[in-house]
């Protein structure tokens, strides 16, 4: 009976992520537009609820009752799986990341359950998100290719070449992390940034770099090469139309927000605050051990939340400021100027750990 | 053993080992059976999932995320990409000649045949379930084996590996004067 409480909170827990993130992308949408609007000096949606606030029901209604058309040339089975896939591959990944410390549970006196806010705490956690984004790109590669159509080709194309070339340095500015943390968990590199220890400030390099990449990754403008309008119609979805289309569309999204959390966990020290023991300290003596902890919990789970919709805010900002790369700038940058960067960021992570840290160690005794 | 008491004694890790072993050998076999070559890349996308199953089921955690990052995630991408391109042009399915089919055939044939030969005659070590070490598939464990015990031959496959790199590298370059197309 009592392991059973512990399982539902889990599965709460679980099924509480899965919601909160589509909610996001769903509200990302809106806020895309009204970013938009704002810096380009307009108002933007505002005409379904107060403030425009039922635009994303409204869009998906409309998404929905789009006629849903399959080219009569195309392979319709991948043509469906393309979608599928685009949006399987955006969901898996927010399944490692630890959005908050855990939940305090005490079934029986004395007999307290800890369960992390995180879907499963796999010790693999930032290769399985490396393996999940390296696959990411099959949905836009499959459904490009079955819709028979050049533009469609084309954009595939771009996309593979794009997602192979940044997912190089993306790997390596990550591994610039793991030699610092000595931890393939998600949850451990969370844990070691603890009390403003955040690795922004030791990789600040390795920052840039993964924030590049990311953006490539999402197929975010400056690099959304694959459906660049202006040359390709509309990329790898120019023949799809109704909630197929809404799928590529919405993967974008919680692809966007995902990044997000990874990049606020891996650099940003993810549910860790500034002053956090003193909050912790204050919360359980007002509150009693177990629901002082939990309070704790859920403000370091909102302060998680706050930064990863800052960098979903900054995909926004960034799109709306920047035009588009050329293709050979975007390959350009990716092989020649990220990857050396990203190699150098390792070799002074390593010279750091092995001469400047003890140097320091006894420079402060 | 009859059908039913052999599902009967089956633990849920065996089910999974039998599920996905039919599994591999489907996808692998619609590889090879189907006439569009990216069909066929997609199931051999699929085999690499079935295997990395495998590598899950025996304890190898790293290897299966190492597996499914490189193969599934970059090579076949690199596959699908040049098979994009070739299957631009209007398909021209090229005869096989009879001498080319028996030929294949007798190959596959020793191949298996030698297969068979050497799996009927294998001792399979047992282990005991008590001291067997479940970390021995970890990062942790495979990085103590591999940066100690096997050091050299490690830093010689690198070495391999940055020579092959470079040998591609001066095959695909540019000479002066040849154009993009």
């Amino acid at each position: 009976m009592t392991i059973d409480v512990a399982l539902i909170i889990k599965a709460i827990i679980i099924l509480l992520i899965f919601g909160i993130t589509l909610l996001i992308a769903m509200y990302s949408t809106y806020g895309e537009r009204k970013v938009a609007a704002f810096m380009q000096d307009r108002i933007g949606p505002n005409r379904a609820g107060p403030f425009g606030l039922l635009q994303p029901l409204a869009d998906a209604v409309k998404m929905f009752f789009k006629e849903d058309f399959i080219p009569s040339q195309a392979s319709k089975w991948l043509f469906i799986l393309g979608p599928c896939l685009s949006m399987l591959t955006a969901l898996m990944t927010s399944a490692v990341i630890p959005f908050g410390d855990s939940v305090k549970y005490e079934s029986a006196p004395g007999k307290v359950w800890d369960i992390p806010v995180q879907a499963i705490d796999v010790n693999i956690g930032i290769l399985y998100v490396f393996g999940v984004v390296s696959l990411g790109v099959y949905g836009i590669m499959v459904g490009g290719w079955a819709s028979n159509n050049k533009f469609s080709l084309l954009g595939a194309i771009r996309a593979a070449s794009q997602n192979i070339s940044y997912e190089i340095s993306m790997g390596l500015a990550i591994i610039a992390i793991l030699m610092m943390t000595g931890s393939l968990s998600i949850r451990h590199i969370v844990e070691q940034q603890h009390g403003g220890n955040w690795n922004i400030f030791y990789q600040p390099l390795g920052f840039v770099i993964f924030i590049t990449c990311a953006f490539a990754e999402c197929n975010r403008t400056p690099f959304d090469l694959p459906e660049c309008e202006t040359e390709l119609i509309g990329g790898y979805h120019t023949e799809y139309s109704s909630m197929k289309l809404g799928f590529y569309l919405f993967a974008e999204y919680i692809n966007m927000f995902v990044s997000s959390a990874m990049i606020s966990s891996l650099y940003f020290g993810g549910y860790n605050y500034p002053g956090m023991d003193w909050v912790q300290a204050q919360l359980t003596g007002s509150l009693g051990e177990i629901a002082g902890h939990n309070v704790g919990t859920l403000i370091g789970t909102l302060v998680f939340f706050a930064k990863s919709l800052f960098f979903v805010f900054f995909y926004m900002w960034v799109r709306w400021t920047l035009p588009r790369f050329r293709y050979d700038q975007l390959m350009n940058l990716g092989w020649k100027a990220l990857i050396p960067l990203a190699m150098i960021n390792i070799i002074l992570t390593g010279g750091a750990i092995l001469f400047l840290k003890p140097l320091i160690v006894s420079f402060l005794k | 053993m009859d059908f039913s008491g052999f599902l009967n004694n089956l633990t849920p890790a065996t089910g999974f080992f039998y599920f996905l072993s039919f599994l591999t050998i489907l996808t692998g076999l619609m590889v090879v059976l189907s006439k569009n070559p990216i069909h066929s890349v997609l199931y051999l996308i699929a085999t690499f999932f079935c295997l990395s199953g495998h590598y899950v089921l025996l304890n190898a955690q790293f290897l299966a995320a190492v597996n499914i990052i490189v193969y599934a995630g970059a090579i076949m991408v690199l596959f699908l990409f040049v098979i994009m391109f070739l299957n631009l042009k209007q398909e021209d399915e090229e005869s096989k000649t009879n001498l080319t089919k028996i030929a294949a055939m007798v190959t596959g044939g020793t191949l298996f045949l030698i297969f068979v030969a050497v799996f009927r005659k294998t001792q399979f070590g047992a282990f005991n379930a008590y001291s067997f070490d479940s970390q021995v598939g970890m990062v942790e464990s495979l990085g103590e084996v591999l940066y100690k015990d096997y050091l050299l031959p490690f830093e010689l496959a690198s070495i391999l590996f940055l020579v092959a790199m470079i040998g591609a590298v001066m095959l695909g370059r540019r000479e002066a004067g040849d154009r993009h197309f």
